[in-house]
């Protein structure tokens, strides 16, 4: 019997190449995929090419002109460039910390035994329905030196607050802990599922060891969970990488350039009509998100197999 | 059966496609029935007092035209409006007569290529030289005047200055003397808004005048790229003003999350002097400050030499035809532009809303019942003591100004570096327009 399994197994596993090489032919026609090839083509790899063209010239909407790689020095040489990059990365790591943190706390509370689990799952989820600009409209009110809710309540109990979009050492960190409160849910979300997958065994395992609830999350729940910190890390380091919606919504890069990120100077210049400077500064972009992502996800999911 | 489902839904789908493309191209669709009457689409931009003009304008013109109505639409003012009518006039999809800037902002739309000229029918020879220069692209005239000039000017409450016996201010030094006696009082000085960035760039943009009489010649060179803001001590003063007020601690103490309505009710209440602002707010000021019609008025920003201290004046923005309308609806369109720029047309526009500047048109006028601080702007006008803004002369501006201009403004940079942030900043738009010396 054990024998006729392990030559099953090793038969299986010799044949696994081979049957690699079969599925290479596939029971459906090459014309099926054509359709989704053409709309794929068409609204994904021209729209790119063409983009990468189009970065190496000056166009207006009208004509364009071939310049080699004068934007790509211009936009370099942008004193706001600088800057800017440095503030897409602070941004990106910041929101990407906070809502791994906050996200993995508030999973282990909402998958603990408390009253009202299902009601406070949706409230905590409720911000990542909520659009965007909304979002960001609502909290500038909320967040005004003299009228907004936030400085009137301080200034109940005393403690007279900043002006949180308007001070230059507090826009940017101010934007960033909106977008962690709109953000948190999914992160959340994405934990819970990760910590409701473990296997009860290991905590009854664990409970006859005689584990307290620190060794619990400690040496359970956390390492068990890397899938899912995996997962949140990449989605808000990328989200963090290229947001744009809520910046623009409560400060529009501003006071002066002070939360400016990249895609926020890619909008302006694309607005005040340098199309081909913002084509360029969309090709940067993509660089640097890819630049920062593929070996950071390559670094935690080889982590993953490791473990 | 089933072949001719298909054939059913393929063409129920084409049709569908069909239905969608005609439904798209707004305004284009061709009716002028046989009947001679003509319908024209008039675009505008969304500001209330716009839509009141054009309604007003249509309403009046097609009481003397029976035969052509004009339907008004709207469109987002600021750079949105002009990604829309630049769009909008590259894929053939414009409506029959539109609004839209004069001066740097016109030829970035490429006048040549996308705009119907006048001919000797719209009136060219009732038109003010000051405005048709700067709707001209080689040496034709292509719009007609909407609204009248206004000013960049700064706004003073009459009340404060009368209260503590000072006078208008015709140097800088006079003024910064004036700020501290309002200081000493209570008042706040100057006005500052940057919760709406692009007012904060009137003590740069309002000041050309003052580096025009030092420097006849500054607009030229700018555009040739042979003068630049940081290394002309005339044209760097306003970037040195906008740092002294706040140095100075004069402006407002919510300067940085002020807006536009916010300031005008400080200014109309006495709780801030001296507002550097658009003539062109005061149709807002008064119409959300009753009562504050003659308590304001208006005095050029001073600049260092008294007695050469203009004026900077805004050209009306301008109503044009593009190439797309044709036949009897480019004899509509032109009829209509012929009526804009007309007294009948200056009538109706001051029907709609308070002139808040001199029209560009001869033979109208704003009549006596206007606001003092118009009153001030015409004795600068009729005295020969203004000049046009320098984006009606040059080509040349940066998009970033507002910012470079709230960061000086908020000690977020010094002026030299604001000035010289500024001279990168045009480099691009100079490039991008292909000007030559660049």
């Amino acid at each position: 019997m054990a024998t006729t399994t392990v030559t099953r197994s090793a038969e299986t596993r010799s044949s696994a190449p081979s049957a690699g090489r079969v599925r290479a032919k596939s029971p459906y026609p090459t014309w099926f995929y054509l359709p989704a090839a053409v709309i794929y083509g068409v609204l994904f790899i021209v729209p790119t090419l063409i983009a990468f063209y189009f970065s190496l010239t000056r166009w207006s909407i009208f004509d364009s002109k071939f310049i080699g790689f004068g934007n790509y020095v211009t936009f370099f040489k942008e004193p706001a460039l600088v800057t800017s990059l440095w503030h897409t990365l602070i941004y990106a790591v910041v929101t990407s910390g906070l809502k791994v943190v906050l996200g993995l706390l508030l999973a282990v509370l909402l998958t603990s035994q408390i009253v009202a689990r299902g009601y406070l799952r949706s409230v905590v989820f409720f911000p990542v329905l909520v659009s965007t600009i909304g979002v960001g409209l609502t909290f500038t009110v909320l967040m005004n030196p003299e009228k907004g809710l936030i400085n009137q309540s301080l200034s109940v109990i005393g403690i007279q607050g900043p002006g949180w979009l308007t001070d230059p050492s507090y826009a940017l960190l101010s934007v960033a802990l909106v977008d962690v409160w709109k953000g948190v849910g999914l992160a959340t979300l994405i934990y819970i599922a990760g910590i409701v997958s473990i296997p009860q065994e290991y905590f009854e395992a664990a409970r006859v060891d005689g584990a307290g609830a620190w060794d619990n999350f400690r040496h359970i729940v956390l390492p068990l969970a890397r899938p899912a910190t995996v997962t949140v890390i990449t989605l808000s380091l990328i989200g963090g990488l290229r947001s744009f919606d809520l910046i623009w919504a409560m400060t529009r890069g501003g006071p002066g350039f002070t939360s400016d990120v990249i895609a926020s100077v890619i909008y302006k210049q694309y607005q005040a009509g340098f199309y081909g400077l913002s084509t360029a500064g969309n090709v940067v972009l993509f660089v640097v998100v890819t630049a920062i992502v593929l070996p950071l996800s390559r670094f935690l999911n080889r982590k993953e197999v490791e473990l | 059966m089933r072949k001719r489902h298909i054939a059913i839904a393929l063409l129920a789908a084409g049709s569908m496609a069909l239905t969608a493309c005609s439904a798209g191209s707004l305004g284009s669709s061709d009716d002028s029935g046989g009947d001679g009457k003509v319908s024209l689409s008039f675009l505008v931009d969304n500001a209330a007092e716009t839509v009141k003009i054009g309604n007003q304008l249509a309403k009046d013109f097609t009481a003397k035209n029976p035969n052509i109505t004009i339907k008004v639409e709207t469109r987002p003012a600021g750079t949105d409006g002009d990604n829309l009518v630049k769009t909008r006039l590259s894929t053939g999809d414009m409506s029959d007569v539109f609004m839209y800037n004069s001066g740097s902002l016109f030829q970035a739309i490429a006048p040549e290529k996308n705009l119907v000229p006048l001919d000797e029918g719209q009136n060219i020879g009732s038109l003010d030289k000051n405005f048709t220069t700067t709707v001209t692209a080689n040496s034709k005239v292509y719009g007609v005047p909407w609204g009248g000039f206004m000013a960049g000017a700064i706004l003073y409450n009459k009340d404060v200055y009368s209260k503590l016996g000072l006078s208008v201010p015709k140097t800088w030094d006079e003024f910064m003397a004036n700020n501290a006696k309002i200081k000493a009082s209570g008042v706040d000085p100057v006005i500052q808004s940057y919760g709406e960035t692009w007012t904060s760039q009137l003590f740069v943009l309002g000041d050309f005048a003052n580096v025009l009489s030092a420097d006849p010649q500054f607009a030229d060179k700018y555009t040739a790229n042979q003068a630049k803001y940081a290394t002309t001590p005339a044209a760097l003063a306003g970037f040195q003003h906008l740092q002294q007020v706040h140095d100075l601690k004069y402006e407002n103490k919510d300067f940085a999350s002020a807006k536009l309505p916010d300031a005008l009710r400080y200014l109309a209440q006495g709780k801030g002097a001296n507002y550097p602002i658009l003539s062109a707010t005061l149709s807002e000021l008064i119409s959300e400050n009753p009562g504050s019609e003659n308590k304001i008025g208006l005095f050029a920003i001073p600049g260092s030499d008294g007695s050469k201290n203009n004026l900077t004046v805004w050209a009306p923005a301008g109503v044009y035809i593009p190439t797309t309308t044709t036949g009897a609806k480019l004899d509509a369109a032109k009829k209509f532009l012929a009526y804009i720029a007309s007294p009948d047309g200056c009538t109706s526009q001051t029907t709609a809303s308070q002139p808040t500047g001199p029209y560009a048109v001869k033979g109208c006028s704003v009549g006596d019942s206007v606001p003092q601080a118009v009153k001030d702007m015409q004795t600068y006008i009729d005295n020969g003591a203004s000049s046009l803004a320098l984006e009606f002369l040059s080509p040349v501006k940066g998009p970033a100004l507002e910012q470079i201009c709230v960061e000086v403004g908020s000690g977020i940079s010094k002026a030299d570096a604001g000035a010289k942030h500024y001279d990168e900043d045009v480099k691009k738009q100079a490039q991008q327009l292909g000007l030559s010396g660049w």
